[in-house]
């Protein structure tokens, strides 16, 4: 059955090599996009868990942080 | 800006925790008891509903769907909400999943001790569950979606990313997986057939672990270790990073299950290289736990909760390091069939699992309950109970995987099988599977210290069902200066993306083995099964005879010597489902056809120790008191056609004289050789089945390529 679904479709074989192309590309995008990325948004996701209780302010440098001022 | 003011619902997060700790307990015990059998039978006590077979699959399905899916949905349900600044999207379809996900389980533990299983690993359950756990799986997808569509936070948390993508590709996944033909209300047939049914089933049993027992998880620990440590995790961009590259990798490494198979060797390779692949993703996430905790060690040293993250991390580190190193073609050679993959697979369930999930609970109960761990000391105690428990195990069943394997390989100066009764090898390995079972007991008296401690937390505090929470609303015409919005500012899009990322993997594993028709090289001796033999095929599929026996036989000389002709893919083509097995707790049956004469098995069934003493496989007993039901041979003939298999038309109606008289054959040989056999009974048909086994190739062995 999807044989034949698939047999059907015209040049079904290059579909994967496109698929390849489209990941290699999009994984390209996300890299140059990290590389990239504001500094201030980093600092506000990985900050995320917190925002709900403690109005802790994480400095991402080292052992001890710091409150809000 | 005006603050709005909602509530979490605490309550659903309770119920999943309880469900997840009481199932816990449960299959952890029927893991204990298993792992008893397999030195001591007769603990099945003769009955049918208590045979390894049969509760093999209840122990995976209940440690992973009830204990893991459980922990998976209490830690959503939790961290969800507070990442979005939103309730649950409806509180109605919370209780829903909740209720409906037990009702599967509940289903599950009913039907798999009565045999009612379509044999494919971690998706043994039957259509009608089957289709329960769509419904339930949507209703969950609904609330999640909903309730980030509503959200009042604009950016979702990498967490978020992880629970979106198991969503989605466990969806597609159990879908893919689990197209099969009814036969009856408790019975069906996979659709697919022989090879292209391994590489669908590896598929998905490989990414079940990927996307059920991988990805939530990290999500869970992106939430959950920083919370814990009260520290963000260690680096922001490395987890998008790992995310995308491990949601992509991920899915092309299934076939590295079927190395050495009837498998292309194309399609072995793809899986070994992107497993290589993805050690970097994998450690990425290690490290990105582990280095969240830097200066914050000396509280790990006090803190049982810390202790039990840092251990599942580096469970999770060492299962993905030592998962590639399984798939290279030279080690997958030694430890395939062997207690070695049950050890790989314990360092990920009990040491990233059952660790990660026990350091939640701990950190979550007291959360909601607005109170103080019962006892910290007995979190500490059931923390090195259970490594210890850990170490026991998995020790054991390196030695005893290693040690069969080299013995199954070994041949004398006479160029001979060392070895040549699989037997041996059996009762070599025995004391280490007493160990396995010692340290299996540990981890269970782990769990129990567990559940009698949040007990008492639960007791001693009081849930605070919903609780009171406030927060300004997302804007619309916020201006938003950074340039990932066309992706993670919008859900939908994010999750059409990781869909469409999960079916490239899919696509190109299947569909040049569902096209290209060398790949399957057709045999022309090779017939459909007779009815009689179909009939035994299906107790085979009922008893779990695949959880210990292979049907499969690799190109090593070692297996030839032992086994005979290695097994070639057009074999199996009439094989809905396909039967390799994963585990040769017992020899490869492939070629067990006429090895042996009838009475051998009528005996052997009865009582395995008759024929070959010391054997560790429960007796069958009841195959030879019970009558073989033959009243859906004719629907199983026409589910069959319907598939593929060509059985010509009107031949349902012919099918049970067929089998009548193969049955009377077999029958006046048994009595012949002084056993009081009945040709009705079940074990006829088994025997039918057996002796039908890898036979084919023998009356015409020339091959057939078209």
């Amino acid at each position: 059955m999807y044989k034949e679904i698939l047999q059907s479709i015209e040049g079904v074989s290059v579909y994967p090599i496109i698929s390849l192309i489209v990941f290699v590309l999009f994984f390209a995008i996300i890299l140059v996009w990290m590389l990239k990325v504001d500094k201030k948004y980093i600092k506000k996701m990985e900050n995320l868990p917190f925002e709900n209780e403690e109005e802790n302010n994480f400095n991402n440098t080292g052992d001890l942080y710091e409150k809000k001022v | 800006m005006q603050l709005e003011k909602f509530s979490y619902d605490n309550k659903i997060v309770r119920d999943f925790t309880i469900a997840s700790l009481v199932f816990g307990v449960v299959g952890m015990l029927v893991g204990v008891l298993i792992a008893t059998q397999l030195f001591a039978p007769e603990l099945n006590f003769s009955i049918p509903f208590l045979t390894f077979g049969r509760i093999r699959p209840l122990h995976t399905n209940a440690v992973i769907f009830a204990f893991v899916g459980n922990a998976i949905f209490a830690g959503i349900y939790y961290s969800l909400p507070r990442l979005l600044k939103a309730p649950m999207f409806s509180t109605l379809l919370s209780r829903i999943h909740f209720w409906g996900w037990q009702l599967i389980i509940v289903a599950a533990a009913i039907s798999l001790p009565l045999g009612l299983t379509t044999s494919k690993e971690y998706a043994e359950l039957e259509w009608p569950i089957d289709i329960a756990i769509t419904l339930i799986w949507v209703v969950f997808g609904i609330n999640m979606i909903g309730t980030i569509l509503k959200r009042r936070e604009k950016h979702l948390y990498v967490a978020i990313w992880f629970f979106i993508a198991t969503w989605v590709t466990v969806a597609v996944l159990h879908i893919v997986n689990s197209f099969e033909i009814p036969v009856s209300l408790f019975k069906s047939y996979s659709l697919y057939a022989g090879v292209q049914d391994a590489l669908v089933q590896w598929w998905y049993g490989h990414n079940a672990v990927a996307f059920f027992l991988t990805t939530p998880y990290l999500g869970l620990m992106y939430y959950y270790l920083p919370k814990a440590a009260n520290r963000p995790v260690y680096s922001y961009k490395l987890s998008i990073i790992h995310f995308w590259a491990l949601i992509f990798l991920y899915i092309w490494a299934g076939p590295h299950h079927l190395l050495y198979s009837a498998l292309p060797d194309w399609a072995q390779s793809l899986g070994t290289v992107f497993s290589i692949m993805l050690i970097a993703p994998s450690w990425g996430g290690m490290i990105n736990g582990l280095l969240t905790l830097r200066g914050a060690w000396d509280r790990v040293r006090e803190d049982p909760i810390l202790k039990f993250m840092v251990v599942a991390v580096t469970a999770y580190g060492m299962s993905t390091f030592e998962g590639p190193m399984l798939s290279l073609k030279n080690v997958n050679a030694i430890a395939h069939f062997t207690d070695w993959i049950i050890a790989h697979v314990h360092i990920g369930a009990l040491g990233w699992n059952g660790f990660l999930t026990a350091g939640m609970f701990y950190w979550l109960v007291p959360k909601i309950f607005k109170t103080e761990l019962y006892s910290k000391k007995m979190a500490n105690v059931h923390f090195w109970v259970g490594t210890l428990g850990i170490v026991f195990y998995a020790s054991a069943m390196y030695w005893s995987g290693v040690a069969q394997s080299l013995m199954w390989k070994q041949f004398n100066d006479m160029g001979m099988l060392q070895y040549p009764n699989f037997l041996e090898t059996t009762l070599q390995i025995i004391p280490m599977y007493i160990i396995r079972a010692f340290g299996g007991t540990l981890y269970l008296v782990g769990m129990l210290l567990m559940v009698y401690n949040l007990t008492k937390t639960m007791m001693a505090g009081k849930l605070a069902a919903n609780e009171e929470a406030e927060a300004a609303p997302m804007h619309k015409d916020e201006k938003e200066k950074i340039s990932h919005r066309w992706l993670e500012g919008k859900p939908i899009y994010f999750m059409v993306a990781a869909l469409v990322v999960v079916l490239i993997g899919g696509v190109v594993e299947f569909v040049p083995t569902f096209l290209v028709k060398s790949n399957i090289p057709t045999i022309a001796s090779v017939k459909p099964y007779t009815p009689l033999e179909l009939q035994g095929r299906d107790i085979y599929i009922r008893e779990a005879c695949n959880s210990c026996h292979s049907q499969l036989v690799r190109p090593f000389r070692s297996e030839t010597e032992r086994y005979g002709e290695y097994s070639k893919a057009g074999e199996f083509v009439y094989d809905h489902p396909f039967l390799w097995g994963s585990k040769r707790t017992g020899p490869d049956l492939h070629r067990e056809g006429g090895k042996y004469p009838n009475l051998w098995h009528y005996l052997h069934m009865e009582n395995p120790r008759s024929m070959s003493p010391g054997s560790i496989m429960p007796p069958y007993p009841w195959l030879i008191e019970n009558t073989l039901d033959i009243s859906l041979t004719p629907n199983k003939i026409n589910a069959l056609r319907s598939i593929g298999v060509p059985y010509p038309e009107g031949y349902e109606n012919q099918a049970t004289d067929d089998l009548m008289k193969q049955a009377e054959a077999i029958a006046l040989d048994l009595q012949k050789n002084g056993v009081p056999a009945e040709p009705d009974k079940e074990i006829i048909a088994l025997i039918a089945y057996l002796q039908r086994l890898g036979t084919d190739i023998k009356a015409n062995p020339v091959l057939e390529s078209r």
